[in-house]
């Protein structure tokens, strides 16, 4: 099994750790974004309340989150690891200025990965932990753990709004590079399609995102 | 012309270096980047000074040598071209101007602007070449290839090692130099034979040597002076994946 680690410790093999986590966590975003649309619903919470608590309890379920943990763990470690050999590549920095033409997102993958972390992490803390392991809810009129209460509540605050919008543009531009990147790293490259996946992902960077965004600020102006 | 020039200096490979600002004067706007440092350097061996050690050789664009980084650029402010095919008309009179070597922990600094870039040859002793059984030359017609292909694989081979893609890159990577002669080979059918272990083996020295990963941010390609195309990594990786998942060596 040595060629199967040493293809995962190439740089390529690392930057396909990167690509397929990436991908695996984009696809994650719309099935997490088509759950919230429920807290539009316009009926105080019933059916996103119905839909957090299909959430609970089902072993497929469980082995989804277990699938989506370790991909954002794969993620953030494996981008770190590269964040860090690459750093080491380059000990002595240009003194003139390094103003070779790129593309911006790129170059700023690293710090919106941070930024996508520590949202992430107190989204779960602020959401996932309330609902899933703490489970100290209030009911709703069905009886059911009132995790809707929860969310108007959060989006009252201008602060918290504002970090939750924030945090989709820094995943919007994330996405926007990390989409098309993807496909680069799987070498999947041809005239015909490049333009057409480039398209896709931006298209999906300002789309989801921008409907996550959406949520909290529709709650705050309609409060 | 005038200028000031903010260069480099570093007395060997274990110096840590720093830069040094020269005033120039009367610089004809024809004159070459790179006789613009000979001026420079007459001065400085006149005035009893070491002179500025800096590759060059061909002093027409086609070997590579000439590695500097200028105001924030390899090989300048200009697309498509060496620092020796760059003229001072492309600065206005009275500049300041920023020369320092390639920066890479691949690419030690021997000398001032001199870097080291034995690394490339290494990745290419590590399968940049096809293996043919001596005996009479073939006619050249014997392999037909698609034009596209030959033109794909001839684009790639414009690449002269000159390092500009790893100056460029802020992860210093050295996959655009590795894809294109990844590249140059696994379009042809010649290529073919050892299409597999050369991936293999041209990507792990690379990464042996110390170079960082892409980020497809597209510096290299970008700054490159011959313009060759990401593609080729795209190319690189496919082939690579095809290798891994493939090869017998285990
Ligand atoms: S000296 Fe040969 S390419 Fe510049």
């Amino acid at each position: 099994m040595s060629w199967f680690k040493d293809t995962l410790t190439s740089s390529i093999g690392r930057k396909l750790i990167m690509a397929i986590t990436g991908l695996g966590l984009i696809g994650f975003l719309l099935v997490h974004l088509i759950g919230n649309l429920a807290l539009l619903a316009g009926d105080g919470g019933i059916s996103f309340n119905e839909y957090a608590h299909s959430m609970k309890g089902s072993p497929v379920i469980l082995i989804g989150e277990v699938v989506i943990f370790s991909g954002f763990l794969f993620h953030i470690i494996d981008g770190i690891g590269l964040v860090i050999s690459n750093k080491k590549a380059r000990p002595v920095s240009y003194g003139g200025g390094a103003n070779a033409k790129t593309s911006t997102g790129s170059k700023i993958m690293g710090p919106l990965g941070i930024v996508i972390t520590v949202f992430f992490i107190l989204h779960l803390v602020d959401f996932f932990y309330r609902a899933k392991i703490a489970d100290d809810l209030g009911l709703d009129a069905n009886n059911i753990a009132d995790l809707y209460a929860l969310v108007v509540e959060k989006f009252q605050s201008p602060a918290y709004v504002a970090i939750y919008v924030v945090s989709m543009i820094a995943i919007g531009i994330h996405l926007n590079h990390g989409f098309q990147s993807a496909f680069q790293t799987f070498g999947l490259n041809h005239l015909k399609y490049t333009p057409i996946i480039k398209f896709i992902g931006t298209a999906y960077a300002v789309v989801v995102p921008g409907a996550f965004a959406f949520i909290p600020l529709f709650f705050y102006f309609t409060k | 012309m005038n200028f000031t020039l903010k260069i480099w200096r570093q007395k060997g490979a274990k110096d840590s270096g720093q830069f040094v600002t020269y005033p120039i004067k009367d610089i004809s706007s024809d004159s070459s980047f790179l006789e613009m440092i000979d001026i420079l350097n007459n001065q400085l061996v006149e005035k009893g000074e070491e002179p500025i050690a800096f590759d060059h050789d061909c002093r027409e664009g086609i070997c590579g040598m000439c590695s500097m980084y200028i105001n924030g650029h390899p090989h300048g402010p200009e697309n498509l071209i060496t620092t020796c095919q760059l003229h001072m008309r492309s600065f206005k009179d009275g500049d300041s101007i920023t020369i320092e070597p390639w920066r890479s922990s691949a690419f030690p600094v021997i000398k001032d602007l001199v870097v080291d870039r034995s690394a490339f040859d290494r990745i290419i002793q590590a399968g940049g070449y096809v293996s043919v059984n001596t005996g009479n030359a073939q006619d050249a017609n014997n392999i037909p290839i698609p034009k596209t292909d030959a033109d794909k694989a001839f684009d790639a081979a414009t690449c002269i090692g000159c390092g500009a893609c790893v100056a460029a890159c802020k992860n210093a990577s050295a996959m655009l130099f590795t894809s294109a002669k990844v590249s140059q080979l696994a379009l042809l059918p010649q290529g073919q034979v050892e299409a597999k272990a050369r991936v293999e083996n041209m990507v792990a020295q690379m990464d042996k040597e110390g170079f960082g990963a892409c980020t497809n941010t597209g510096a290299c390609s970008a700054e490159c002076p011959k313009g060759i195309s990401i593609e080729n990594i795209a190319r690189m990786n496919r082939e690579f994946i095809k290798a891994k998942l493939s090869s017998e060596n285990v």
